[in-house]
C-alpha cells in the first residue's frame, strides 16, 4: 500500500480544486501576464488527470514566485534562483510526484542560470515554466537578462549595453528535450503547450512571455503573436535539432523588433529522462525512495555489514 | 612520551602508494593485537611532493598522534621535481628523508631507499653526524633494486615493509594475509617474494644495534580500522539517510565518496551537482519530499550553502550538513587541518538564524553525533551541522566491531502519516496547518509530505501563516518566530536531561587547572592531561562537542571548578574561547588560549608545554609553533 494515496488517484477533477478556497487572491497588477500562466495551469492539470495533492509546484522569487500561493497544490516557494535544484531532488526522492518548477527570467536565466543549464543537461522529468517579462518586476523594473539592448532602467540609466540572453537556444544546447515558447496573450496555445510539457518525459522548458504592464510599458504586450506551427510563413521540423536551432535563433532575433513568434521549438521523445538514465546505471531504486520511509517491512542495510573491509 | 610504543612514519611522494601501504601496515599492527592511530600529512598535489603517514601503535589505547616518532621509512619520491637546490620546491628527491629528521626521536630508526635517494644528496644532510648526536640507527637499503628483482619498481613499498618488519621483529603473517586479500596472481606472488627477500636480507646480512621493537598486545574483541569520514558516513547510513548531494572539495570529499559508493547497493541516491548551492538545495528538496537527506562541504563550498541553509530553517525542512574544515581563509591550505570555521558555521545565513551544531572529537563521537544530528534534525525540523576537520576526516583508529552492532533508525521524526493527517488541523479550504503555532509542541509543528492525501500546504522562505501563505501580519510573525526560536532551548533541555552528555571529560574530578578543547583536538589534549597528572600536576580536561545549543551548565560547572583554564584550539583567533565568553557572559579573565594554525595538528607535548609556560612563566611564548593568548577579561 502506498503512503501517498493522492498519487495516481483516478477521479473527475474540477479546475476549481486548484483555486485556494480561502485567501489569498493574486496580488499581481491588473493586466499582468502572470495571470495567464496561472490560468493555463488550472486548465491543463485537470485535463492531464492530475489532482492537487500529487502535484508539487516549486517556485523561485519574484512576482512569478507567488504562483504556488494562488495554485492550490503542494507548494515550495524557495529562494531566488534555486527552484530547480529543490524541484529535481523532490522528483528523485519521489518520481511519482508531478513536479512543476517556475520562476522569472532573472530567477531562471540570471541568478539560477547554472542550475538551469545543468537541470536541462540532465533531462530531469519535470516542467519548468519561465515567466519571461524581460524585466525585474518585484524589485521595481530593473533591466533583466532578457531585456533588449538599450533598455533603460533605474540601474541602467543610459540603456543596457548587453545583448539579451537567448533562452530557447541556451535550453536546446544545454540538453532540454522539450522547448517551447508561449505567451499570456495566447491562452489556448498556452494551455496546450503546458499540457504537452507536463506529459513530456524529460525536461520540458516553457519560455512563457508574460507582459509587465507596470514596469515594461514601453515593451509590446506580445501582440500580435504568431504561432510558428500554425503560420504558413514558417516551416521547420521541431524534432530536428538543426532546424529547431535555426528557428529559435530567428525567434530570439525578431522579438525585440516587434515580431512575437511562439510555439513548439524542439521535442525529443526518445531521449531517456535522468531518472531512467540513473536507474540504468544502478544508481536509483525502482521504487520511490520516499515510500520506503513509510514501509514498516522495508529492509535497511546497516554499517555493521560493511565492516569486513576495515578488519 | 612512552617507550612502549611504535610510531612508524612512511614518507615519500604523493602518488607513490603511501596511503594504501600504510593502511595495510596499520591493519597488520591492529590484527597483531595493538591499538593504532594514524595521522596523514599530504600536499595539495596529485603527483610528488612531501607526504607521510604516521602510524602510532601501542598495547594501550591511542587517541592522538604522538610526540614525534621513532621509525622512519623514507621511500624516495618518484615524482620529484626541480631537483636543484635553488628551485622553489628544493630538492624533492631527498625530502622523504630530509623533511622528516627534525621530528625523529632520540634512538630512532631510519630506513631509506638508497636506490632512489641519491648518495650525494644524502651527503648534504650531515646524516652521520646527526645520527651520532641523536643515537639514530640508519639503514640504507636498495629497496628499488629489491623490488625490481622480482617484479616492478613500484613494489618497493613492499620491500620497505619487509625491512620494517624484520627490524622490528614482527611476524609477517598478518602482512601476508592483508596482501592476499588485496591482490592476486602474479602481482601477489611478486610482492610476497619481495616481502620475504627483504625480511630475510635484514635477518641474514644486517648488523643491527637498535632497541626498538614492535610492541605486543591482545584485543579481547574484534577490531575495525576506520577514519572519521567512515564514521560520519556510517552514522548517516545507520540514521537511515539515503540521499546525499555534493560537489567535490577536500577534505569533505571523503564522506561524499564513501556514501556515493555505498548508496546504490542500499537503494539510496547520490547526486554530484553543479555547485554547493545546488547540493544543499537538493538535500532540502529530497527532505521535503520525505527522504532523510544530507549534504556537506568544506569552508569554501559551505559558504555557498548559506542560502539553502536559511531556507531549510525557515521552511523547517530537516537536513544534515557536514562541514569539514581546512586551513583558510579563502582557499587557504586545502589539505591541512584547522578549526577556524566555527564562527562561520554557527552564524552564517542572514537574520536571527539558528541551527544545531556538533563537533565530534574522535571516531566514535563522529558516528554517534552524526546519528544524533539526524535524530534532532528530523524531530525538531531544524538544520543540524557536523563540524569536523581534515584531521578527524583522515585519521584512522581501531574501534570495537561491536560498537556498530545497532539497528538503523529510518524514523522521520515529527512527520505525519496519511492516517494521522486526517486528525490534524486544516483550514476551511482543506489546507493542512503545517505551521500551526497553536498546538505546536516544543516549538515543533508536524509535517506532511507531498503526495499524501490531506496534507497540502505551501512551504516558503517568506514569513508565513499556519498553512504556509506568505504573511506579514505582526501577530503571526511574532508567534511564528517565537515558536521557531523555542526549538533550541528545548533541544538543549533534551540533551541535558534525557541523553548522555556529548561532552568528554578526562583527568581527575577535581583539579586546580582546567584544559578546555573542542572537536578533533580532543585526543592530544586528553593525552596531555593524563601526562600532566602523571607528573604530579593538578589538571583536568573537557572536550566540548555541542557548539549550538551551547552546553551552558556543563561548561559553567567545569570553569567554576578550576582556578584557571586554558582553551586549546587549532585556529589563530580563539574562536571557541570567544564562544564560551559570549554564551556564558563571563570567565574572560579566567581563560587563556593555546592556539596552533601552522597546518599541523597539536601533539600532546605541545599542550603540555603550553600548560607549563602558562602556569610557570607568564609573558613567555612556547618553543613549539603555537601561540598563547592571555586572558582578556570579560
Amino acid at each position: 500500500m502506498s503512503a501517498f494515496n493522492a498519487i495516481g488517484e483516478k477521479r473527475e477533477i474540477d479546475r476549481d480544486e486548484f483555486t485556494p478556497g480561502v485567501e489569498p487572491q493574486p496580488t499581481w497588477c491588473p493586466g499582468c501576464g502572470d495571470f495567464g500562466v496561472l490560468k493555463s495551469l488550472k486548465q491543463a492539470l485537470p485535463e492531464v488527470g492530475k489532482t492537487p495533492e500529487e502535484v508539487l509546484t516549486v517556485t523561485g522569487i519574484g512576482c512569478s514566485g507567488k504562483l504556488n500561493s494562488y495554485l492550490d497544490t503542494y507548494g515550495f516557494h524557495t529562494i531566488h534562483g534555486r527552484s530547480l535544484p529543490v524541484a529535481r531532488a523532490a522528483k528523485l526522492a519521489n518520481p511519482e510526484l508531478e513536479v512543476i518548477a517556475a520562476g522569472g527570467d532573472g530567477d531562471g536565466y540570471g541568478i539560477g542560470g547554472n542550475h538551469f543549464i545543468h537541470t536541462a543537461r540532465e533531462n530531469h522529468d519535470m516542467t519548468y515554466i519561465v515567466f519571461n517579462n524581460e524585466i525585474f518586476g518585484l524589485t521595481k523594473g530593473q533591466t533583466s537578462p532578457t531585456s533588449p539592448k538599450g533598455h533603460k532602467s533605474k540601474t541602467q540609466p543610459s540603456g543596457s549595453a548587453k545583448t539579451p540572453l537567448r533562452p530557447l537556444s541556451m535550453s536546446l544546447n544545454a540538453g532540454a528535450s522539450y522547448v517551447a515558447r508561449t505567451a499570456a496573450v495566447n491562452p489556448n496555445q498556452a494551455k496546450e503547450i503546458i499540457k504537452e510539457a507536463i506529459e513530456h518525459d524529460g525536461f520540458a522548458h516553457v519560455d512563457f512571455l508574460t507582459q509587465c504592464p507596470t514596469w515594461n510599458k514601453d515593451a509590446r504586450q506580445y501582440v500580435p503573436y504568431i504561432d510558428v506551427q500554425e503560420s504558413d510563413d514558417y516551416d521547420f521540423d521541431h524534432t530536428n535539432r538543426e532546424e529547431a536551432a535555426e528557428m529559435m535563433r530567428e525567434t530570439e532575433d525578431v522579438l525585440n523588433e516587434g515580431t512575437v513568434l511562439t510555439g513548439r521549438y524542439y521535442v525529443d521523445e526518445d531521449r531517456p529522462s535522468y531518472q531512467q538514465e540513473k536507474q540504468a546505471v544502478g544508481e536509483m531504486p525502482d521504487q520511490p525512495l520516499a515510500e520506503r520511509y513509510f514501509d514498516d517491512d522495508a529492509e535497511w542495510e546497516r554499517s555493521y555489514d560493511l565492516l569486513e573491509r576495515h578488519k | 612520551m612512552s617507550d612502549d610504543e611504535l610510531i612508524w612514519r612512511i614518507a615519500g611522494g604523493s602518488g607513490d602508494g603511501i596511503d594504501s601501504t600504510s593502511q595495510n601496515f596499520a591493519k597488520a599492527l591492529m590484527r597483531s593485537g595493538l591499538d593504532v592511530f594514524t595521522h596523514r600529512h599530504y600536499p595539495s598535489r596529485i603527483r610528488g611532493g612531501h607526504t607521510y603517514v604516521e602510524i602510532r601503535a601501542a598495547e594501550h589505547e591511542v587517541q592522538s598522534r604522538g610526540d614525534g616518532y621513532n621509525f622512519l621509512l623514507a621511500l624516495g619520491d618518484s615524482f620529484a621535481r626541480n631537483p636543484q637546490e635553488e628551485a622553489y620546491y628544493g630538492n624533492e628527491e631527498i625530502k622523504p628523508l630530509s623533511e622528516n629528521l627534525d621530528e625523529l626521536r632520540e634512538g630512532g630508526v631510519i630506513v631509506y631507499d638508497e636506490g632512489l635517494i641519491d648518495e650525494e644528496a644524502v651527503a648534504t644532510l650531515d646524516l652521520e653526524e646527526r645520527a651520532e648526536e641523536n643515537g639514530w640507527h640508519v639503514y640504507p637499503v636498495d629497496l628499488r633494486g629489491l623490488a625490481k628483482e622480482h617484479g616492478r619498481e613500484v613494489m618497493r613499498n613492499t620491500a620497505g615493509v619487509g625491512v620494517t618488519a624484520a627490524l622490528l621483529d614482527m611476524e609477517l603473517e598478518h602482512i601476508e594475509d592483508l596482501m592476499s586479500d588485496a591482490m592476486g596472481g602474479d602481482v601477489l606472488e611478486s610482492n610476497l617474494e619481495i616481502l620475504h627477500d627483504a625480511y630475510e636480507m635484514v635477518e641474514d646480512e644486517f648488523e643491527t644495534g637498535h632497541d626498538l621493537r614492535a610492541p605486543t598486545g591482545d584485543h579481547e574483541t574484534e577490531q575495525a580500522l576506520l577514519s572519521g569520514s567512515n564514521a560520519i558516513a556510517y552514522g548517516a547510513i545507520d540514521a537511515g539517510c539515503r540521499f546525499i548531494a555534493g560537489y567535490p572539495m577536500t577534505p569533505w570529499t571523503d564522506v561524499f565518496t564513501i556514501l556515493s559508493q555505498n548508496f546504490p547497493d542500499m537503494g539510496g541516491v547520490s547526486e554530484q551537482v553543479e555547485d554547493e548551492i545546488a547540493a544543499a538545495a537538493l538535500a532540502v528538496g529530497a527532505s521535503h519530499a520525505g527522504v532523510k537527506a544530507m549534504s556537506g562541504s568544506s569552508g569554501g563550498g559551505f559558504a555557498l550553502m548559506s542560502e539553502p541553509l536559511g531556507l531549510a530553517e525557515m521552511t523547517e525542512t530537516p537536513i544534515v550538513l557536514v562541514e569539514s574544515m581546512r586551513a583558510g581563509p579563502s582557499t587557504g591550505m586545502p589539505t591541512k587541518p584547522e578549526q577556524s570555521d566555527l564562527e562561520f558555521v554557527l552564524y552564517t545565513s542572514q537574520a536571527d538564524s539558528q541551527r544545531v551544531v556538533f563537533a565530534p572529537g574522535n571516531i566514535e563521537e563522529a558516528y554517534e553525533q552524526t546519528r544524533l544530528a539526524f535524530e534532532i534534525a528530523w524531530d525538531y525540523q531544524i538544520p543540524a551541522i557536523l563540524i569536523y576537520d581534515q584531521k578527524l576526516s583522515g585519521e584512522n583508529k581501531n574501534v570495537d566491531v561491536d560498537f556498530f552492532d545497532r539497528e538503523v533508525s529510518p524514523d522521520l521524526g515529527s512527520t505525519l502519516t496519511e492516517e494521522e493527517l486526517k486528525e490534524a488541523a486544516h483550514d476551511n479550504s482543506g489546507k493542512f496547518k503545517r505551521f500551526n503555532y497553536e498546538d505546536a509542541e516544543d516549538g515543533v509543528a508536524s509535517r506532511s509530505i507531498p503526495g499524501q492525501k490531506g496534507g497540502r500546504y505551501l512551504a516558503t522562505g517568506n514569513e508565513h501563516s499556519p498553512v504556509g501563505h506568505i504573511s506579514e501580519d505582526p501577530d503571526n510573525r511574532v508567534a511564528q518566530m517565537e515558536r521557531r526560536l523555542e526549538k533550541l532551548e528545548n533541544i538543549r533541555a533534551e540533551l541535558d536531561e534525557e541523553r548522555e552528555s556529548t561532552q568528554t571529560y578526562f583527568g581527575p574530578d577535581e583539579a586546580d587547572y582546567g584544559i578546555i578543547t573542542w572537536g578533533s583536538s580532543q585526543g592530544a589534549v586528553q593525552e596531555a592531561v593524563e601526562r600532566l597528572n602523571e607528573h604530579g600536576h593538578s589538571v583536568k580536561g573537557i572536550s566540548v562537542s555541542d557548539m549550538m545549543p551551547f552546553p551552558e551548565t556543563e561548561v559553567t560547572e567545569f570553569l567554576e571548578s578550576v582556578d584557571e583554564a586554558m582553551v586549546v584550539e587549532m585556529n589563530a583567533t580563539g574562536q571557541f574561547r570567544g564562544l564560551i565568553q559570549k554564551e556564558l557572559g563571563q570567565y574572560g579573565d579566567k581563560m587563556t588560549s593555546l592556539l596552533k594554525f601552522n597546518g599541523n595538528p597539536f601533539e600532546p607535548a605541545e599542550v603540555v608545554e603550553g600548560y607549563e609556560v602558562n602556569v610557570a612563566e607568564e609573558d613567555q611564548q612556547p618553543e613549539a609553533q603555537v601561540r598563547i593568548e592571555p586572558a582578556a577579561g570579560d
